[in-house]
């Protein structure tokens, strides 16, 4: 048998090549963050939050929260539910490539994606918008993030094994886009109507977006209130997406 | 067949069921190594659903499946075999190279990536992307990945549907080849034609159930090759044709037509029994026609 480091390290980078080369995720990915910090976060990128915590570090955490969580949950809610359209994983199947490498190679693949894409939004944050913080700071961000976006792993998975190629891009949309908006990503919390201020501290997004607030000094929740919300909602699209997997399974394979 | 070798691929009474349709219905089956065996029959005939069984992709209702003498999905016998699918595909913006270099990842002791994708045929278009291929050329990189891992056992699925006859004809070489180089090959067709030309045991399915297990030299004596038609004057009455091989008999107006795989005996017989014919003609029987003839017999366990 092949060795299963050597079939790993194969399939992320034909993965990688794949997202690379797919414009629609690549460069969706990539520019979307660094076009929304610029309409919400250029123009305010100067101010001072009644914290002390500068608006532009404030927004550009948010932000990243942002990109990381939709690489999660676009990289694997489309790219799942077209490769099914596609029938890739019938040929797959049929592999001795077992399916937790595949699965495996994809993840390692997403956090190399979203490493690029926050990296790229906070040296533009710095170049253009002159937001300046410690490296350790910037470190912090990209680290909490990275290590905390298994929610929207799941959530990815869950889209995509529950949705065909057509569905899944609007579903993606529709589910991430509202989160985003109701947790305070695109413009601070206060600035949002009274009823959505309500319901974020029960959204993933939020809770996600915490780790990173904390990281650029805003007073934030407890890491560990963040932490179980989080696990929460992992162990809750996880069950979807395995109930999805399961019924596709029986359908297709058994 | 050396009977102390053990079978590569061996169904046992298996069966497969789809809700309330019986697809495969108690097919025993062994395969030997170096075999090139081509599984024979019309659409929903089981075919592919007995593939499916010997690959993992499928389990069995009933009944057991061994590969390598393994179950199927067992990762030691999946890297001893390549797989061609009928129904399956790949993202379009790799290139040729990348996925098959990708594909030979999987398995422990893969071709030379340029290797494979030479035998498939496609060394000019080793560059290009999948999705620039036409559907000829795609199936050939479906070969190319089938290959690339220098499997022991093949399993192709209606390989030549949508090649083109260039495509075919390297597709037939390439057979040839693997066969002289002594790997087991299993593929399915519904042209008869394609299985006599490539297979040494050709295995007839139909309705679940094997209905023909032989060499084409045997099989193509079993059924009824020649198709004759004649003029009568008058319409012949049905019983003149008894206890004559025939088949497909068709006595509806003044030409008489009818399948045999012997035609000097039945015309004989019927001179002998008085038939004034006309415009006699014995042809080659359409090799489609006289498949036909073998699935449509009354089903036998």
């Amino acid at each position: 048998m092949a060795p299963l480091f050597r079939m790993l390290v194969a399939q992320t980078l034909g993965e990688l090549r794949v997202r690379w080369r797919t414009p629609a995720f690549s460069l969706t990915n990539l520019a979307l963050p660094v076009l929304f910090f610029t309409f919400f976060g250029l123009p305010v990128a100067g101010n001072t939050m009644r914290n002390g915590v500068s608006v532009g570090a404030y927004l550009l955490a948010s932000f990243a929260a942002y990109a990381v969580g939709s690489v999660m949950v676009y990289g694997f809610g489309i790219g799942v539910a077209t490769e099914r359209g596609m029938k890739v994983d019938l040929l797959m199947r049929a592999t001795p490539l077992p399916p937790a490498i595949a699965i495996l190679a994809k993840v390692l693949n997403a956090l190399a994606f979203s490493l690029l894409s926050v990296v790229v939004l906070i040296v533009y944050g710095i170049i253009v918008g002159g937001v300046r913080q410690d490296l350790t700071v910037w470190i912090d961000i990209v680290v909490r993030l990275l290590a905390g976006s298994l929610p929207f792993v799941a959530l990815g998975f869950a889209i995509g094994y529950s949705s065909g190629p057509t569905v899944a891009p609007a579903l993606a949309n529709l589910i991430f886009l509202p989160l985003s908006f109701a947790s305070g990503l695109f413009m601070p919390l206060d600035r949002l109507p009274g009823f959505v201020q309500r319901i974020a501290p029960y959204l993933p997004t939020y809770h996600y977006a915490q780790l990173a607030w904390s990281a650029v000094g805003v007073p934030s929740e407890p890491l560990f209130t963040s932490l179980a919300w989080l696990t929460g909602y992992t162990a809750l699209f996880m069950a979807v997406t395995i109930r999805a997997y399961r019924r596709e399974q029986t359908l297709k394979f058994a | 067949m050396n009977a102390h070798t053990s079978p590569v691929v061996e169904l046992i009474a298996a069966s497969k069921r789809y809700g309330q349709v019986e697809a495969l219905r108690g097919v025993s089956l062994a395969i030997q190594p170096g075999e090139i065996v081509a599984m024979l029959g019309p659409n929903g005939a089981g075919k592919t659903t007995s593939i499916s069984l010997m690959l993992g992709l499928r389990q069995p209702t009933g009944g057991h499946v061994r590969l390598f003498g393994l179950p199927p999905t067992d990762r030691r016998a999946r890297s001893r075999a390549g797989v061609m699918l009928q129904e399956s595909g790949t993202t379009g913006v790799l290139t040729v190279r990348e996925i098959v270099a990708l594909f030979g990842a999987y398995y422990p002791s893969p071709l030379p990536t340029d290797q494979a994708v030479a035998m498939a045929g496609l060394a000019d278009k080793a560059d290009a992307r999948i999705g620039t291929l036409s559907g000829g050329q795609r199936q050939r990189l479906y070969f190319a990945l089938a290959i690339c891992g220098n499997p022991e056992i093949l399993f192709l699925d209606e390989p030549t549907v949508g090649m083109d006859i260039e495509a075919r004809r390297a597709f037939v070489a390439s057979i040839q080849a693997l066969a002289a180089a002594g790997k087991t090959v299993v593929f399915t067709t519904h042209y008869l034609r394609e299985a006599e030309e490539l297979a040494r045991r050709i295995v007839v399915v139909d309705h679940g159930l094997v209905i023909a297990d032989a060499t084409p030299r045997e099989l193509m004596s079993k059924v009824a090759a020649k198709r004759v038609s004649f003029e009568v004057a008058r319409p012949l009455a049905a019983d003149i044709f008894l206890g004559l091989a025939h088949a497909a008999l068709d006595l509806s107006d003044h030409r008489v037509r009818f399948l045999t795989n012997e035609p000097e005996t039945v015309l004989r017989a019927l001179f002998e029994r008085g038939v004034e014919m006309r415009d006699l003609e014995v042809a080659g029987a359409d090799l489609e026609e006289a498949f036909l003839g073998l699935t449509r017999r009354p089903e036998r366990a």
